[in-house]
């Protein structure tokens, strides 16, 4: 929980030096309560407030960067329950899991399928993000000839090294040097080795236990042996376990900031049935995973996967914006009907959608409305006759369609007068008012 | 440190609401945390979802979806019994989709034959849906709730421009009713608000909020129902306590990644599983927002959604 300005002024030096550039102490324990100012401001601040206040001022979730080059995913730094309060701010990861008992043919395979995986989705690059190499063989050096083979062929994939063998972790993290891998499978009794381990190589720990209260201790003792980037796991498997455990973590952080708990949270969500564990892995998505290791990647899982986890992830104070240009929808002729609409992104999809549904090729000119919605955007005066006009003689698409025939949304009917005066030679139709009724006006211009 | 969990006692809880008659009778809501927190609270009925059907043969319907029920869905009755009989379906929605102005425009009359005929030959709770043609529906719905008399049915969906007509036809034939609004906590609470003030129990309705599809402005409704939850739990706030439906098969079996063939889209993998993957993918984004009653398509997407259910309770 932060502290409040009083709290941090009792930490203070209380000299007025004003060489913080504030007048008081007071004063600038009031800014640091505010987040307006930082602590290294003070000269004179001690060793044990600043690490009082340092920790108190930590975010609940700690951050922490998995991986490293273009590839690295940032996990942590969560500060809320519900998307609504405010954004989820570093969407979870997702890791296939390979195990060291497959072929070096099927290892291949599998870091293919991972390298693969991307796809472009409203201006987003969304992949599978990581590997998660276990020890299923128990034995080392086939653990670490697995790792050599991910290595070659997954090169800059962030890895999961999943072992309770110091051995073999050592064996697999120095593959992975300079890469902050995460080195997953610490419990009470391997705690110190594998902390070497991490060391030595710069790795995260991924700490397992029975429950929370076990978790709790587990990861005070890697704490306190020097390793503060952790990934936690308290052993929930079942989803309704998982939406539990997961929930009474996230409270712990960021209600009680309750510092042993203040960790990305990995789920393993490992199913049989391909549509179940996609199912399952929507639990972990919305309730609070940072990590979730997954059994398979096929590409309709992952598109189901990386769709859900982008609109959880979205910023529901920023609306969504799609692109501003002439969209296609089917394959339109030169003659077909061109329709105008907002950037919205919930508008563009409505719309594009009912013209799909209504099977008749058409162009959707798409303006950018900085995400309103078409009437929100009409009384902002960023949807307008001028606007638009100067839009579609910018676009270019005189030289695309055969006609001169813009639908306006009949929400705006009110403009087609004067959008008709600023683009000569231009017939403006004005559509209707619900994107629901498209399809039907469609119809009814054909016959 | 020694860790204390932090569970939550809400003061409010969700109306629990029975449909349907007899034996089959099913109860939705009753719960008085969020969704699957039965670690911290009573959440004594699971969710329900219904199979969809509709009054006309689903021509418009992606094939994908429409052949599973090749061999039944030209007769609603026939349709209505396999998804009983064979699905195992815990309820039945029948939308009355052919009696838009712009589709097939059947006259009320004809749906409510179709209601009555459905109703004789299943014992699951039905649900009746109109065309969501607001004007046509006043008509419409208010045949079908006649017709289904006694039979404790949902009738939906009530909307802001004729809500009047279709509440006074549920409360006169005894039936549940689905209140719908678009995206927006506050114009689902009004008009929870204005049906109530007509004399309807609040502990009849039903709210639905809007579905969309996942991609399609899922979390718009994910975050709406996540928050009507939270004011029905944590405010007591009364006008909020009605469990909520997902319309899911709706609007996810229109949108472009359940009908794209894989040949145009070669990164999304092959339609069919796209599609029940789709649709059974919002349905458990909603499930865990708060939804209670989802109506859906595809079997193997109703299926999943059973098998995870499962799991989460």
């Amino acid at each position: 929980m932060a502290l409040s300005g009083v709290e941090i002024f009792k930490l203070l030096p209380k000299t007025n030096c004003k060489k913080c550039g504030q007048p008081t102490c007071l004063a600038f324990a009031m800014k640091l309560a505010q987040r307006q100012a930082t602590l290294d401001a003070c000269p004179d601040v001690s060793e044990e407030a600043k690490k009082i206040l340092g920790e108190a001022s930590a975010p609940p979730v700690r951050p922490i960067t998995f991986g490293s080059g273009d590839k690295a995913v940032k996990m942590g730094e969560e500060t809320v329950l519900f998307r609504h309060d405010k954004k989820f701010v570093n969407p979870c990861a997702f890791a296939l899991e390979i195990k060291d008992t497959l072929s070096e043919d099927e290892i291949g395979k599998l870091c293919g399928q991972v390298m693969s995986s991307e796809i472009d989705r409203v201006g987003q690059k969304l992949r599978i993000d990581a590997i998660a190499l276990s020890n299923v063989s128990s034995d080392a050096g086939k653990f670490e000839a697995a790792a050599k083979v991910i290595a070659a062929k997954a090169a800059g994939v962030p890895v999961i090294i999943s072992t309770e063998n110091p051995q073999a972790a050592e064996a697999a993290a120095k593959l992975f040097a300079g890469q902050k891998p995460i080195i997953y499978g610490v419990n009470s009794s391997n705690a110190e080795a594998m902390a070497n381990v991490a060391k030595a190589h710069k790795a995260s720990l991924g700490v397992y236990a029975q429950g929370l209260e076990e978790l709790s201790a587990l990861t005070e003792k890697v704490k306190a042996l020097g390793i503060e980037d952790m990934v936690i796991d308290s052993g929930a498997r079942r989803a309704k376990d998982v939406i539990e455990s997961n929930t009474l973590i996230r409270r712990a952080a960021v209600k009680k900031n309750f510092k042993p708990l203040g960790y990305p949270v990995i789920n393993f969500m490992q199913r049989e049935d391909s549509l179940h564990e996609a199912l399952v892995a929507i639990a972990g998505i919305t309730k609070y995973a940072s990590i979730i290791v997954l059994s398979s990647v096929e590409k309709w899982k992952n598109l189901v996967l990386f769709t859900l986890r982008q609109n959880v992830y979205t910023d529901p104070q920023v609306p969504m914006q799609v692109e501003q240009k002439i969209y296609k929808i089917g394959e339109p002729a030169p003659e077909a009907p061109l329709f105008i609409t907002t950037n919205f992104s919930l508008t563009y999809f409505i719309v594009s959608g009912e013209i799909e549904n209504s099977r008749v090729p058409c162009r959707l000119a798409v303006m950018d409305s900085e995400g309103l919605s078409v009437l929100t955007a009409w009384a902002a005066g960023k949807f307008t006759a001028s606007k638009i006009a100067q839009f579609i003689q910018e676009s270019g698409i005189e030289n695309e369609v055969s006609h001169k025939e813009l639908i306006i949304p009949g929400y705006v009917a009110i403009l087609s007068g004067a959008i008709e005066d600023k683009l000569p030679g231009w017939k403006i139709t004005v559509g209707p008012r619900e994107a629901n009724a498209i399809p039907a006006f469609l119809k009814t211009r054909a016959a | 440190m020694a860790f204390t969990p932090s569970k939550e006692t809400y003061s409010g809880k969700v109306y629990p609401v029975t449909i349907g008659t007899g034996e089959q009778a099913v109860t939705l809501g009753g719960e008085n945390v969020l969704a699957f927190h039965a670690f911290e609270g009573a959440t004594p009925n699971r969710p329900v979802i219904a199979y969809e059907i509709q009054d006309v043969p689903p021509a418009d319907w992606p094939e994908n979806v429409r052949k599973p029920f090749e061999a039944v869905s030209s007769d609603p009755v026939t349709w209505a019994k396999y998804c009983q009989n064979e699905l195992k379906a815990s309820a039945i929605a029948l939308r009355l989709i052919g009696t838009h102005p712009d589709r097939e425009n059947r006259s009320a009359e004809d749906a409510a034959k179709t209601v009555k005929d459905v109703l004789a030959a299943i014992s699951v709770p039905l649900i009746i849906l109109g065309s969501n043609h607001a004007e046509k529906d006043s008509t419409v719905l208010v045949a079908a709730a006649e017709a289904a008399k006694d039979k404790n049915c949902i009738i939906g969906k009530a909307q802001e421009a004729n809500y009047k007509t279709i509440t006074a036809a549920a409360m006169a034939n005894n039936h549940k009713l689905v209140a719908m609004s678009e995206l927006d906590i506050n114009l689902s609470k009004q008009l929870n608000i204005l049906i109530t003030q007509m004399g309807f129990e609040k502990e009849r309705l039903i709210t639905d909020p809007m579905c969309s599809a996942l991609g399609y402005g899922l979390e718009y409704t994910y975050s709406v129902m996540e928050r009507i939850r939270l004011a029905a739990l944590t405010q007591n706030d009364m006008t909020m306590q009605p469990p909520m439906l997902g319309d899911v098969g709706m609007y996810v079996w229109k949108v472009k990644e359940t009908q794209a063939p894989e040949s145009d889209l070669p990164l999304w993998g092959p339609a069919e599983e796209r599609g029940i993957a789709w649709e059974a993918a919002t349905a458990t984004a909603l499930l865990i927002s708060g939804s209670e009653l989802l109506i859906m398509r595809h079997p193997k997407a109703v299926e999943a959604v059973m098998k995870t259910i499962e799991e989460l309770v």
